[in-house]
């Protein structure tokens, strides 16, 4: 469909002019970035129901371990540098798209997917010490929201790793076709909207465990 | 191998509804046999199931929304019935067992699966008509949406014959939902069913959020927007908003009843109240969902059948988007009975008073738009009228029980039940119906008998008052809702009323499939050739009826609000010089939808029956579809600017 | 879908064409600085320790404005109206939905006996 065709009709008048809002349909990148955003913001609305879950039932430990006792800091400190600097290449990662440079793509996604799958192994690792100590969801309200909330956005990083294998292989055989851009370009975004997700999980989670 | 699955699950001793599950097998049956008679599988598979043009959709989903009114009214029809008889000593015609499932069923379907159909729909067929646009901007993505909410449909459905639905009411609050009290199936019906076809809305309001903000006729500023789109738009942000609420509170049930967690459970610290908190903050907003876009529908009809502009335009989309964010301030009122202070359940009360402001401004508005008009008494008008007088009270009583202390006394009766089948009724469904016969002239190309449409309006009308009218007074006796049988006989009367009023909405459904049928019939006399009926305002009456799969041959240039009406007073340039035609590239159709839908209703049933191999194979064939779909390269076909030419030669002709 | 055949100035997309090297490393510098400062802070006893929550929603919320600055470019721009107001909404609902539901789950569990403790009281 090519709703963007009908942007070569010009406005009347000077096309600087016109205001935004009356300037006809907009281009489909644009369409399928700012769908992809509200996907994005639901996603985020999805979380702070996790989050709002947490805080409720945060000190619901039913006599078993609370966060203090079971969180490890360091540990936690690592997965955010992991995380953070997957941002990073993931960014490399567009940059190089916006280059159409397939090596540089390659590259910088396997960068990212790297540093994504050290962070989910940390993670995972960390869930089966906890459940191998007894401190499994099962074992108080608090852990049932603590393994729900981290968990989904392990489920998340998870996604995006597959999304990232896909997309590469999309590359390879599709080529940087615009409706492969389009995609890349989603990706990325979901990418970085896992971090600004993972701030809130280190802060409340982890580092509000003192409170 | 089948799970929790065995032949217990179908049930062969309960009369009622296994004879219910073979007369829709055989009606299903036999439709299935009839399409394959006259060989119209191909026309269907083609034109209709992998059809992602939006007009499509939007039929589809209101054909869809009718099936299941006429299920849900079932429903309704045997609760009414019941308590007509199970006075004093007498116990009815329905087990509790039973009775429970149908007023959960009855609730869930009316709202998930007839309001919101019925609503999407609407939005589908007349959004980008409106906007002056050939599709929404994600057409494939739609065609997903629709078949998502069909598998939904089916697993509610499918709990007829198969195993039981929930027993816990619409919203299943637990504790009463949690394994340990509701050990089987029906609830994990309810829950898989609602969390595929909420994906389903999800993307929906992704789509026309974006359809709505980028792309618009050239000169389509937002200050010249039908209402239709503004309400549109504000419900969709909502869906954005609020329906992941939905999935996330779900999720956690879900966890709780599967994998032994403990959100919502008596022990090991489970909170059931945040549940009920969660789940209204969904809710609430839902409301405006619904009765949102049906605002914009009476608003648009008013001003039609008018023959005037809106009645204060700014306002009324102010009160929109005032609306759109109030609804998210309001949910405690819900469970004002919970427990919170005084002072959380004063806050909470005074907001609902508030948010009835906007909407107070849009009746004004609506008032004086017909002020001074001339007034076109049309089926389309009917509904919008007896909206205007019905949901009136339905909001009195509502600031009634925004006021907790009321709402202590009237809370879970019959009083409250009456209120929000009041606006639900008078709101959203009239305002279904209102779009339904305004807008069948401009999918089909006919318009339908005025004559059977005002009786059924008459009768759902009457039917209404009747029905629930006698409700108010039997909650402010003391009948609660959800019982079975009631020992008062004094309140037997008010019950009997109630159920001639069923009785009388009973017609009104069938006069409107009669309507629909003798339209059909005689459509040969009542075609519309104009493509605008009713003296329209907006872009979609510029277009022939039905309109081509491309909605507009040429972009149209918008000159100010109210596009179509202004280019009527200005004459048409068109006439004198045919414009230059050019291709138009269009989406083309693609299975991916349906067969999402396919593999994701297995999935779902097999989570349901525990039926884990099924639940891999559901998933996995998900995955396949779309990754599948993800290669399809040649996603467009054309449409040669010589028929499009064609086309706009043969609708000058008269 | 066929690509456009003029780029309208109009509208902006997140994240696209308005990033660089430089930008992205800005980015991480500010997130890791921010990141280290939180933990910092939440293990530190040199701060009066009620500020210290404060201070970490501070530093969070900072981060996430350096997260949607750097890495999705969104800025208050004209061209960027919508993306910016949908952000704004977005935050509106999730600021409701959890301090409203800590809000209201607190003030039930201040009024009502707890869950647990009620079937205690039952057994």
């Amino acid at each position: 469909m090519s709703l963007a065709d009908d942007l070569t009709t010009p406005v009347e008048g000077d096309e600087d002019k016109t205001p935004y809002s009356e300037r006809g349909p907009a281009p489909v990148d644009v369409v399928a970035g700012f769908g992809f955003w509200l996907f994005l913001l639901s996603d985020i609305v999805m979380f702070s129901a996790f989050f709002a879950a947490y805080a409720v039932l945060v000190d619901h430990t039913a006599g078993g371990p609370d966060g203090l006792k079971l969180f490890n800091r360091t540990y936690v400190l690592i997965e955010t540098m992991c995380l953070l600097l997957s941002s990073f290449t993931c960014g490399l990662c567009s940059l190089a798209i916006e280059r159409r440079d397939a090596r540089g793509t390659y590259l910088w996604a396997a960068a990212t997917v790297l540093l994504g799958a050290t962070f989910l192994g940390l993670e995972l690792s960390e869930f089966s010490r906890m459940i191998a100590d007894g401190a499994g969801p099962t074992r108080s309200a608090f852990l049932s929201a603590f393994f729900t909330l981290v968990g989904t956005h392990g489920l998340h990083v998870t996604l995006g790793l597959l999304w990232f294998v896909s997309m590469m292989a999309q590359v390879a055989t599709l080529g940087f076709r615009p409706i492969v851009v389009r995609r890349l370009l989603c990706l990325t975004l979901f990418w970085h909207a896992l971090d600004i997700v993972w701030i809130g999980v280190f802060t409340i989670v982890y580092l509000g465990a003192r409170w | 191998m089948f799970g929790k699955l065995t032949w217990d699950a179908i049930p062969f001793n309960q009369p009622i509804p296994f004879a219910t599950s073979l007369g829709v097998i055989a009606v299903i049956g036999a439709i299935v046999l009839l399409v394959l008679w006259k060989g119209w599988t191909r026309y269907l598979w083609d034109e209709w199931i992998t059809s992602v043009d939006h007009k499509r959709l939007g039929v589809m989903y209101a054909l869809l929304a009718l099936v299941m009114l006429v299920r849900g009214f079932t429903d309704a029809m045997m609760m009414r019935s019941q308590l007509a008889l199970a006075a004093g000593g007498a116990e009815g015609y329905l087990p509790p067992e039973h009775y429970n499932q149908i007023f959960s069923a009855h609730g869930t379907i009316m709202i998930f699966f007839v309001a919101m159909p019925f609503v999407i729909g609407l939005m589908n067929f007349a959004i980008p008509l409106q906007l002056g646009i050939r599709d929404v901007a994600f057409p494939v993505l739609n065609s997903v949406s629709f078949w998502l909410t069909a598998s939904g449909v089916l697993l509610v459905n499918l709990s007829l014959f198969i195993g039981s639905f929930a027993r816990t009411g619409w919203l299943v609050y637990p504790p009463l939902s949690e394994l340990a009290y509701s050990p089987d199936v029906g609830v994990d019906y309810y829950l898989w069913a609602l969390q595929i076809s909420g994906v389903g809305t999800l993307l929906t309001g992704i789509n026309f959020t974006t359809t709505i903000l980028k792309l618009r006729a050239p000169g389509m500023g937002y200050g010249r927007m039908p209402v239709f789109c503004w309400t549109a738009l504000a419900s969709n942000l909502l869906i954005i908003a609020a329906f992941p609420i939905l999935t996330a509170t779900f999720a956690m049930l879900l966890l709780d009843r599967y994998l032994g967690f403990h959100f919502f459970t008596t022990d090991a610290g489970g909170h059931a109240m945040m549940y009920i908190n969660l789940i209204w903050a969904w809710g609430h907003p839902e409301v405006y969902i619904l009765v949102l876009p049906a605002f914009g529908v009476f608003s648009e009809v008013i001003a039609t059948f008018s023959g005037k502009p809106l009645f204060g335009y700014r306002s009324m989309v102010a009160a929109t988007m005032g609306i759109c964010v109030l609804s998210f301030m309001v949910w405690l009122h819900h469970f004002f009975t919970m427990g919170a202070g005084a002072d959380v359940n004063a806050f909470f009360g005074v907001m609902t008073m508030i948010i009835a402001v906007p909407t107070g401004v849009k009746v004004f508005n609506w008032l004086f738009t017909l002020y001074g008009g001339r007034v076109r008494f049309s089926s389309p008008l009917m509904w919008a009228l007896g909206f205007m007088c019905t949901f009136v009270i339905g909001g009195m009583t509502g600031v009634l029980l925004s006021i907790p202390p009321a709402d202590f006394v009237l809370h879970n009766s019959l009083f409250l039940v009456a209120h929000f089948h009041n606006v639900i009724i008078g709101g959203v469904l009239f305002g279904a119906f209102a779009g339904y016969v305004y807008w069948f002239p401009k999918a089909f190309g006919f318009t339908l008998d005025e004559r059977l449409g005002k009786a059924a309006f008459w009768c759902w009308l009457v039917g209404f008052y009747l029905a629930f009218m006698p409700l108010y007074a039997l909650g402010l006796m003391g009948a609660t809702r959800r019982m079975q049988h009631y020992h008062e006989t004094g309140w037997q009367p008010l019950m009997i009323v109630a159920l001639a009023g069923a009785l009388v909405i009973l017609l009104g459904i069938v006069l409107t499939g009669l309507q629909l049928y003798v339209s059909i019939r005689t459509r040969a006399a009542r075609i519309d050739r104009t493509g605008d009926p009713w003296n329209g305002r907006t872009l979609e009456w510029s277009i022939a009826s039905p309109p081509p799969p491309w909605n507009f041959s040429t972009l149209p240039q918008v000159q100010g609000a109210d596009a179509y009406w202004g280019m009527k007073q200005a004459g048409r340039e068109a006439a004198a010089q045919e414009p230059e035609w050019q291709d138009i590239h269009l989406p083309r159709s693609t299975p991916v939808g349906v067969v999402l839908a396919f593999f994701a209703t297995f999935a779902g049933f097999a989570m349901i029956w525990h039926i884990w191999w099924l639940a891999i194979v559901g998933i996995a064939g998900l995955t396949v579809t779309a990754l599948a779909h993800a290669w399809r390269v040649d996603s467009e076909i054309t449409v040669p600017a010589r028929d499009i030419a064609e086309h706009e030669r043969r609708r000058q002709r008269p | 879908m066929s690509e456009p055949t003029t780029t309208a100035k109009a509208h902006r997309t997140p994240g696209k064409g308005h990033g660089s090297v430089a930008g992205y490393l800005a980015g991480l510098g500010f997130a890791v600085v921010l990141t280290l400062t939180s933990f910092w802070a939440a293990g530190t006893d040199t701060i009066w320790e009620p500020a210290v929550p404060i201070l970490l929603a501070a530093l969070a919320i900072g981060q996430m404005g350096v997260h949607v600055v750097f890495f999705f470019h969104i800025s208050s721009g004209p061209g960027d109206a919508n993306n910016f107001l949908a952000l704004l909404f977005g935050v509106f609902v999730v600021g409701l939905v959890v301090f409203g539901s800590m809000l209201i789950m607190a003030n039930l569990d201040a009024n009502m006996v707890p869950m647990d403790k009620l079937m205690r009281m039952q057994r």
